[in-house]
């Protein structure tokens, strides 16, 4: 960073300061002056949003949490008082729910956005890994917060969930017992839920800092895919990727909005309206739609240790996407090949997502094994292969070289005479 | 590429086909509720307090004998956004009810008339006298009843839904039950012992009897008295009971859009503005500090 760009205090506290924490300066290093490429579209403000979701999340949960009952007698009429008798609870409890499906709209993004890119390659492995620990703890936390409204779903979901551990051999069923605190899922589940659904949030953060600090740590990626090498590939992020990011999040806000006010309980399921009961099983148990594609990966495996260790292997397998990929050549744009078979990718795992909400029959679990093996063969096959067979298209020398060669936008000018800008 | 894309067409095709097939299978003797028109639909709706009235008396003079509704307070009666009563009437409806209190100072329960700050009490003191009295069947709650129904939209039609918004499907099943019932079932249908044949019920036999029937329930105002009217008055009470602050979060909806909207359109100029160097001089770029950014 040339010397003209480092933070220079100005009011005699903040010398003070700074001389003793030099916080100041690190936030100016890192979202005021920090350079960013220059080409990032709008797929780039994901990140942004995910800590505004984060700290939504957040906020509106603590709230909620000073008026929910962790009772398995108490919880679901707590979430109605909460609806009916607390100020704007409606739309404290509304936010939350359905803010935890735009968290999880905005990691999908987040993550199409790494693989299409190549935002894992090196040297951002690291960055990767640590963003694939938040995918797994937002799972986590969003399945225990699922389950504290105590309806009916968020009973059978824990006890479908819970039950995938007795698969395993001989420890399976020690383990679930040891999971719900006693032979059935019943209050000390629910307990337990809750006090980890108040705890993973502020690991999530804590990582979110090892993310951001892995990202300013070897720059971001670009759509061009080539590192930044003069100063003119880069701008400040302060105001350019700021005032970008502050947009995107606007319109990002009006989606959630629409949500919130006028479908609040579309993403919901009905049955989640009925107190839990023990003694009735729903007619099908569906997880909340971001599960649904690992959950069909679960029920088209027949053997019920195989279809878990499949339903882990599909998300921990993308933590050695760095390493399965074994091109050097980042973007998608200036790989064909793999342009394709990514948006197949990317279209199967939709596919998954509804069969996972349709009953397991007849065409329905062949449908899902035939995206099941695409998901799993173009991780392990396809990626390793693709690197070594495939003819990408040349790269750019630059991303000065890769924006001038997509044109400038009509209206260009030459410069205009040095002094003429503000 | 041409290759690829052919293998991307079969790999589609195989996988439709096959998902196709078992909605085929799936597609059973599901009835859909016909769609009603409901004052309190899309973007702007809000309830009709005299139809919340109404639905209210059928509550109390129809459903109440069975169902219970513990979520709801008297005084949830006179809150805005819902029937309307004015306190006093729904004081005066409270006082109607023996609400069981205690314990006193002699340790024993006792009756007293209701209040506002009192919920509904039940019907029957808890579910096993009501399966008791009503020979094993246990009517559910209504607090939450018309949210915790639903229909099952299928595919394409719940990506409609979100556009639409269309989170109705509750009442219309409800109004679908009450207007379900037929008077002899079609030639097959088996139905187990206290069962009745409902068109709209899922399996046909539903546990209740018909509840409702033309002129059953004396309006005041003049509204027809038929169990389409009946039914529709009913579901949209039990849609009020169930979400009592939709008038609310409605209206706070379109104030929230409208500033988002100005606010995403002020940022989109700013960043137009603040890119415009960006995107037409980019050889004149270097880095400099912020505060350097000022344009005047």
């Amino acid at each position: 960073m040339s010397e003209h760009l480092a933070y220079k205090p100005q009011s005699a506290f903040m010398q003070w300061m700074e001389r003793r924490l030099p916080i100041a300066g690190l936030v100016y290093s890192s979202f005021f002056v920090y350079p960013t490429p220059r080409n990032l579209n709008y797929w780039w403000t994901f990140g942004g949003i995910l800590s505004f979701m984060l700290g939504v999340q957040i906020i509106t949960g603590v709230v909620l949490a000073m008026h929910y009952t962790p009772h398995v007698d108490l919880a679901f009429n707590s979430v109605e008082s909460i609806m009916r008798d607390v100020d704007y609870g409606w739309l404290l409890r509304y936010l939350h729910a359905n803010g935890a499906s735009f968290f999880f709209v905005a990691v999908y993004a987040h993550i199409i956005r790494g693989m299409y890119y190549g935002s894992y390659k090196e040297p951002r492995e690291v960055l990767w890994i640590l963003g694939v620990i938040l995918f797994l703890l937002m799972i986590v936390t969003g399945f225990m917060g699922y389950v504290l409204p105590w309806g009916q779903m968020s009973f059978w979901a824990a006890t479908v969930i819970t039950n995938l551990f007795s698969a395993l051999p001989a420890v399976g069923n020690p383990i679930v017992t040891w999971l719900w605190g006693g032979y059935a899922v019943g209050n000390p589940t629910l307990n337990r839920f809750y006090s980890l659904h108040y705890l993973l949030p502020f690991v999530i953060a804590g990582v979110v800092v090892l993310h951001v600090w892995a990202l300013h740590m070897v720059g971001q990626n670009n759509p061009a895919g080539v590192e930044p090498k003069t100063s003119k590939d880069t701008v400040a992020f302060t105001p350019y990727a700021t005032v970008k990011d502050a947009f995107f999040l606007a319109v990002f806000c009006l989606f959630y909005a629409w949500f919130v006010f006028y479908i609040p309980n579309y993403l919901g399921h009905s049955d989640n309206y009925i107190m839990a009961n023990p003694g009735q099983t729903p007619t099908h148990i569906v997880p909340e739609w971001y599960y649904l594609p690992f959950y069909a990966i679960l029920r088209a495996i027949p053997s019920k240790l195989l279809g878990v260790c499949a339903l882990l292997a599909s998300i921990v397998l993308l933590a050695f996407l760095p390493w399965l990929d074994t091109s050097r050549v980042r973007s998608a744009n200036y790989r064909p090949l793999f342009r394709q078979f990514l948006i197949v990718w990317f279209l199967v795992v939709i596919g998954l997502g509804y069969l996972g909400s349709q009953e397991p029959v007849g065409g329905y679990v062949i449908a899902a094994r035939i995206c099941t093996a695409y998901y799993f063969i173009f991780l392990l096959v396809i990626l390793p292969l693709l690197g070594l067979f495939e003819k990408t298209r040349p790269l750019p020398n630059s991303i000065s070289e890769a924006v001038l060669r997509e044109g400038l936008p009509a209206g260009a000018s030459a410069p205009p005479p040095a002094g003429a800008r503000g | 590429m041409n290759n690829t894309r052919g293998i991307v067409l079969a790999f589609a095709l195989a996988v439709s086909l096959s998902a196709l097939g078992a909605r085929a299978a799936l597609a059973q003797e599901q009835e859909v509720p016909p769609k009603q028109h409901w004052s309190f639909a899309g973007p702007f709706g809000v309830y009709d307090p005299a139809q919340l009235q109404r639905g209210f008396q059928i509550y109390k003079e129809v459903c109440s004998n069975c169902h219970s509704i513990k979520l709801l307070a008297f005084r949830n009666l006179a809150d805005p956004g819902g029937p309307g009563f004015t306190e006093a009437q729904a004081a005066t409806i409270a006082a109607g009810y023996q609400i069981t209190d205690g314990p006193n100072d002699q340790g024993e329960m006792f009756q007293r008339p209701g209040k506002l700050a009192d919920h509904f009490p039940p019907p029957f003191p808890n579910d096993q006298a009501a399966r008791a009295a009503l020979g094993g069947k246990l009517p559910p709650d209504m607090s939450v009843l018309a949210k915790a129904r639903s229909v099952e939209r299928g595919f394409p039609w719940f990506i409609f839904d979100a556009f639409t918004q269309y989170q109705e499907d509750g009442p219309d099943y409800i109004h679908a039950i009450l207007n379900g019932y037929v008077d002899a079932p079609p030639a097959g249908a088996t139905l187990p012992p206290g069962g009745q044949y409902n068109t709209y019920f899922p399996g046909h036999a539903i546990g209740m009897p018909k509840p409702l029937s033309d002129g059953q329930v004396k309006y005041t105002d003049g509204t027809p008295m038929t169990v389409d009217q009946y039914g529709r008055d009913v579901a949209a009470f039990l849609m009020w009971a169930a979400e009592p602050t939709l008038d609310a979060r409605k209206r706070l909806g379109f104030q929230v859009f409208i500033y988002l909207i100005v606010l995403a359109g002020l940022l989109y100029f700013t960043k137009r503005s603040v890119w415009y160097d960006v995107k037409h001089h980019p050889e004149l770029l270097e880095p400099r500090p912020p505060s350097e950014y000022s344009r005047g």
